[in-house]
Order: structure tokens, then C-alpha cells, then sequence
């Protein structure tokens, strides 16, 4: 294969994870404008929402599309669970115990993960069979451009939904002053709970798609939330818009870097970008740091 | 008072076996570890998801300096001391400048690529499949084995404890309690946050990096898997579960934690399940610790005591 043709495949892989982190990263963004929480169980909704596809489709045979429902409704109902049981009690916490909380709720999902469906990492076919598409010698798998249309889909439902429904903007409205959204008569702790129950759904679509390419196993938690997180604040924390920017670019230099220069170290790299971005700009690459100092960072 | 735990914590040990010396030394080695995250995390209020980077960096240090270079055990307990305080020093420094969540995620990050350093040099590190036939600690020619390993390990968590406990009650405690209250009124005071929690963070890192030496030349095998994330969660986990608030909570938390897997033999699957909801109920219910749990418990019975009476 020529250096063009390869680092075409390099580019396609990368767009296919980074759509990844750019949901992972979108689900933390509103979690966090919502509640000012980093949920560190959000890699868990993207590992759940594999392993639940994987074990409709291989054990029960359900089809596809309603597994797909499935999988995601049941997902978005750990995370409102989730809100309800551990994080809607503890109303006067600091920071660090809801980090902590976040943690423990990771934990807990991957424990029942594992109790589950065990140690071994599980897929399912592609949502469509059909033979891989050659662009100029590389060679691209059609679960690929499922994976970038279902995630642009997303991302216009999600735009479409904070900006023209009347919920959306309730939403905007709480990240922008809970207490100014309060005074107008928006329940605040119902949007906490929504944002938590959406960010749960993005992460289960993110499992569900990539899946049938890269496996799932219990523990694929944390670092998918650590790369979503580098995308979130690579994007300036609190944007919708520069995290998926971000987890797309993640995805890409993370990928070219795996291919060009060293494979063991592909991990290594998201994550110093996301060192180096948070001690030199914390309020990330696209996000101004007046901004950031408005959202209390 | 010191003395008397001290003593409570050592039952008749001649007529203990093998199986609970190991217990004990391993609850010390941890307990090594988590007074250094304990001052952190209670005294500097700032949040590590990364310690099991700098217990690794000790067991590394021992391990590789002296099976590769035939370098001292000693020597090589010296410069895991130095390496660990280096890289916390460059770590922290920039990191301690961020606030909650963002300190979080960095050391959670770090914790994961020092994590992957160990797995990829693997011509030092041994890689994935570990690094075996480090030599056990000798005084004059004779191996440190057993009871008087553990009389080693228990000697270090003394001088850690009375160590930390004279830190609390030092010019530098104090700043650091008034940072925990309010950094702004610190520091008009005069006390310099940043400095005082690197330096916390530098102490705790050299804590973590001793034990992880004690580790290494204890067991004399290691390998990466043992110094991951979960690792990591672990040790925040004791310190929680025990009390953030003091000390000895946190020595607390980590005699029951370290503990706890010998009573889930044969349950190896739910351990992680387990250790979740124990972290759970114990932020919903006690979120101030075992310890402190217990001592509101006492003082509510004394006080209907007194009312009956």
C-alpha cells in the first residue's frame, strides 16, 4: 500500500473512532453544563450500550433496529437511575465527593458488567453486510460511513433539540444560571435528571456503533471517558460544538499517530495532548478563556 | 495513645501463621501509601486518580535497578524516592493549578501513561508479562523473610505516622487546614497554596513510591496489571470509606479494604461489584467515613444515655 492510501485508511479509522469521543464528549458536555459534574461513568454507557447489543443479537437473535432501541432505552434508563439513586441524594456535596460518586457509579456498572457477561470482549456483525469500498487503495469497511452518518445524525438531532425545542432550551437556560432558569419556572433537578438520562442515550448509540469493529469487554470504560473528556476540554469544557470538533480531531492524530509512529504508544498520545491542553489552556484549544471563567471553571 | 494503637494493631504474634503476617504487611504497605493520600485529599483538599503511578514507580525502580544493574536494594530505594518526587514535582506543578474535577482527570490521565510506559519499555520493564526474581531485602547476608518483614513494613508506617501526625500539627498543617476552608482567606494571610499543595502532593508521592519499593522486594515479582487504574481507585477508596478527614481514618479504611478480598474468596467474579457498592453506601451514608460514622454513633448513645438516666 502507498503512504497516500495508507494514511487515507489512517484518516478513515480515525474519523470512526473519533465519532466515538466526539458522543463520549458531547455527553459529558451536557452533563457537565447541567450540573457543573464530571461523570466519570460515562465511558460505562458506551461499554453498556455494546455489550447489550452484542447479547440481544448473538443470544435471542433480535433484530437489529430494535435491539439497537433497545439497547439505548435501557441505557438512558441506568443513567436516570443512576442520577436518582446516587447523584439526585447528595444535593450540598463538594466537588471532590461528586467526582467520587461519578466513580463509585463506574465501578458499580462495570462490577455488574462483568458479573454479567464476564471477561471476554464480544461483537456483532455490521448493521449492513456488504463488501468494504476501496478509496484510492484504502480500504474502508461500510460499518464506517454507518458510523459517520448515525453520529452527524445525532449531532443535528441534538443541535436541533437544544436550540429549537422548548426542553432544549430550558436546558441551555440551567447550564447558563440555574437559579435565573428557577425564577422563570423551569424545574432544574427535572433537567439534571434529562440531562443525565440523554447523555446516557449518546453514550449507548457510540457502544452500539462501534461495536461490530473494535469489540467490547467490560473494562473499555475509562478510557473511552478519559479521550471523551480530552475532547470536551480540548473543545473548551461546556461547548457542544468544540467537543465533537475535538473528538473527531482526537481520533484523527490519534489514529495517524498509531500508524506513522508507534502502535503501544496510540493511547499514551490522546492522553498527553490532554495533559499538555489542560496545563497550557485550560480553556481549551476552540473555547475563550473568558468563557471558561463565566462557566466557574 | 499513639503507643496504644500500636500495640492493639500488633495481637500476640507468636503464635500468628504465615497467611496473617502476610495480611499485615500488605495492610502496612498500603497504609504507606494512603497517609500520603490522605494528607492530600483531607489536609490539601485536592484529588488523586493516579498514586498506584508512583507505588509503581517505586516497585519499577527497585525492581529494574537491582535484577538489570545489580545495583543496591538500597540505593535503588533512593532513587525511586527521587525519580517519584521529580515527576510529581514536574506533574504537579501545573496540575495543581487546576481545580476539582480538572486535578481529577489529570492525574486519572497520568495514571493511565505511566500505566502504558510500563507495558511498552519492555526491555526494562519486562512488559505485560512482568518482571520476576527481584532479590528479598538481606541484613548481614541473612534474608528479611516473614515476621521480620512485617516488623520492617510496621516500622516505615510508624515513621509515616508520626511523620504525618507532626506535619498536621506544624506551621504547615495549619495552612493547609486554612486552605481547605477557604484559599482566598489563606492566602491573605499570606500562606502560598500553590507551593503548600505541591509540596503535599510531592510528600505523598514519595509515601507511595517507599511502599511500592517494600512492595516490589516483598513479593519479587511484579508486573503492570498491578499498578493500574483500579489500583488507583482502590487506595482513593480507603481513604473514603475510612475518613478523609483524619489520618487514621485513612488507616482505617485500609486494614478493612485490604481485608475485605480475603472474605470474598471464591467470589473473585463480584469483587468489582462489591467494591462499588461499598464505595456507593458509604458516600450516600457516611460521607465523612467509617471513623467519623462511629463517633457520631457513640455520641448519639451517649447522649440518650444521658437523657434515660
Amino acid at each position: 500500500m502507498s503512504l497516500t492510501s495508507q494514511i487515507i485508511q489512517y484518516f478513515f479509522t480515525g474519523l470512526t473512532v473519533g465519532s466515538i469521543y466526539a458522543l463520549v464528549a458531547l455527553g459529558f458536555t451536557m452533563i457537565y453544563n447541567a450540573t457543573g459534574i464530571i461523570n466519570l461513568a460515562q465511558g460505562e454507557f458506551v461499554m453498556l450500550g455494546g455489550l447489550l447489543m452484542a447479547f440481544m443479537i448473538l443470544g435471542p437473535q433480535i433484530p437489529l433496529p430494535i435491539a439497537f432501541l433497545i439497547a439505548i432505552l435501557t441505557v438512558t434508563l441506568v443513567g436516570i437511575l443512576f442520577e436518582r439513586l446516587a447523584i439526585h441524594p447528595l444535593p450540598k456535596a463538594s466537588i471532590l465527593t461528586l467526582i467520587i460518586m461519578t466513580l463509585a457509579g463506574s465501578i458499580l456498572l462495570r462490577g455488574v458488567a462483568m458479573v454479567l457477561w464476564g471477561k471476554d470482549p464480544y461483537g456483532f456483525p455490521e448493521f449492513v453486510r456488504g463488501d468494504p469500498v476501496q478509496i484510492f487503495g484504502a480500504t474502508i469497511q461500510p460499518q464506517v460511513f454507518w458510523i459517520l452518518a448515525i453520529t452527524i445524525l445525532v449531532v443535528f438531532a441534538v443541535r436541533f433539540f437544544f436550540e429549537r425545542t422548548w426542553i432544549g432550551k430550558a436546558m441551555s437556560a440551567c447550564a447558563f444560571n440555574p437559579l435565573a432558569a428557577r425564577l422563570v419556572g423551569i424545574n432544574v433537578r427535572f433537567m439534571v435528571l434529562l440531562s443525565f438520562g440523554l447523555s446516557a442515550a449518546l453514550g449507548a448509540i457510540a457502544g452500539a456503533m462501534i461495536t461490530p469493529i473494535t469489540l467490547m469487554e467490560y473494562d473499555r470504560g475509562p478510557l473511552l471517558a478519559l479521550k471523551g473528556f480530552a475532547a470536551a476540554v480540548l473543545g473548551g469544557l461546556g461547548s457542544g460544538t468544540g467537543a465533537i470538533a475535538a473528538g473527531f480531531i482526537i481520533g484523527v492524530v490519534e489514529s495517524l499517530g498509531a500508524g506513522l509512529i508507534s502502535s503501544g504508544y496510540k493511547d499514551a498520545l490522546a492522553l498527553l495532548v490532554l495533559l499538555f491542553v489542560l496545563w497550557v489552556r485550560p480553556s481549551g484549544l476552540l473555547g475563550s478563556p473568558e468563557e471558561s471563567e463565566l462557566r466557574k471553571i | 495513645m499513639v503507643m496504644a494503637i500500636f500495640i492493639a494493631a500488633f495481637p500476640p504474634l507468636t503464635g500468628m501463621n504465615n497467611y496473617w503476617v502476610g495480611i499485615l504487611i500488605f495492610v502496612g504497605i498500603h497504609s504507606m501509601t494512603t497517609m500520603g493520600l490522605s494528607l492530600l485529599m483531607g489536609y490539601a483538599g485536592q484529588i488523586s486518580l493516579g498514586h498506584a503511578a508512583f507505588y509503581g514507580i517505586g516497585a519499577y525502580s527497585s525492581g529494574v535497578l537491582t535484577t538489570k544493574f545489580g545495583i543496591h536494594p538500597i540505593g535503588a530505594f533512593g532513587f525511586g524516592i527521587l525519580l517519584s518526587a521529580a515527576i510529581a514535582f514536574l506533574v504537579g506543578k501545573p496540575t495543581l493549578r487546576l481545580k476539582g474535577h480538572y486535578m481529577a482527570v489529570a492525574t486519572l490521565g497520568f495514571g493511565e501513561i505511566v500505566f502504558i510506559f510500563f507495558n511498552q519499555l519492555s526491555s526494562l520493564t519486562g512488559g505485560p508479562s512482568g518482571l520476576s526474581d527481584i532479590p528479598s531485602l538481606r541484613i548481614a547476608g541473612h534474608p528479611l523473610e516473614g515476621k521480620a518483614y512485617l516488623y520492617l513494613v510496621w516500622a516505615f508506617v510508624f515513621l509515616f505516622l508520626i511523620f504525618s501526625l507532626n506535619l498536621i500539627n506544624s506551621r504547615m498543617g495549619r495552612a493547609l487546614r486554612a486552605l481547605h476552608s477557604s484559599e482566598r482567606a489563606a492566602g491573605a494571610m499570606g500562606v502560598d497554596a500553590s507551593l503548600c499543595k505541591l509540596q503535599v502532593f510531592i510528600l505523598s508521592a514519595i509515601y507511595a513510591s517507599m511502599a511500592g519499593s517494600l512492595y516490589a522486594h516483598y513479593v519479587t515479582f511484579i508486573s503492570p496489571s498491578s499498578f493500574g487504574l483500579m489500583f488507583s481507585i482502590l487506595l482513593l477508596m480507603m481513604v473514603v470509606v475510612g475518613g478523609t478527614e483524619s489520618i487514621w481514618g485513612a488507616m482505617l479504611g485500609t486494614a478493612m479494604l485490604t481485608l475485605l478480598p480475603e472474605y470474598l474468596r471464591g467470589l473473585e467474579d463480584f469483587e468489582m461489584l462489591v467494591y462499588g457498592a461499598i464505595l456507593t453506601f458509604s458516600l450516600l451514608f457516611m460521607p465523612h467515613g467509617v471513623l467519623e460514622g462511629a463517633r457520631k454513633l457513640l455520641i448519639r448513645e451517649e447522649k440518650e444515655k444521658a437523657k434515660d438516666g
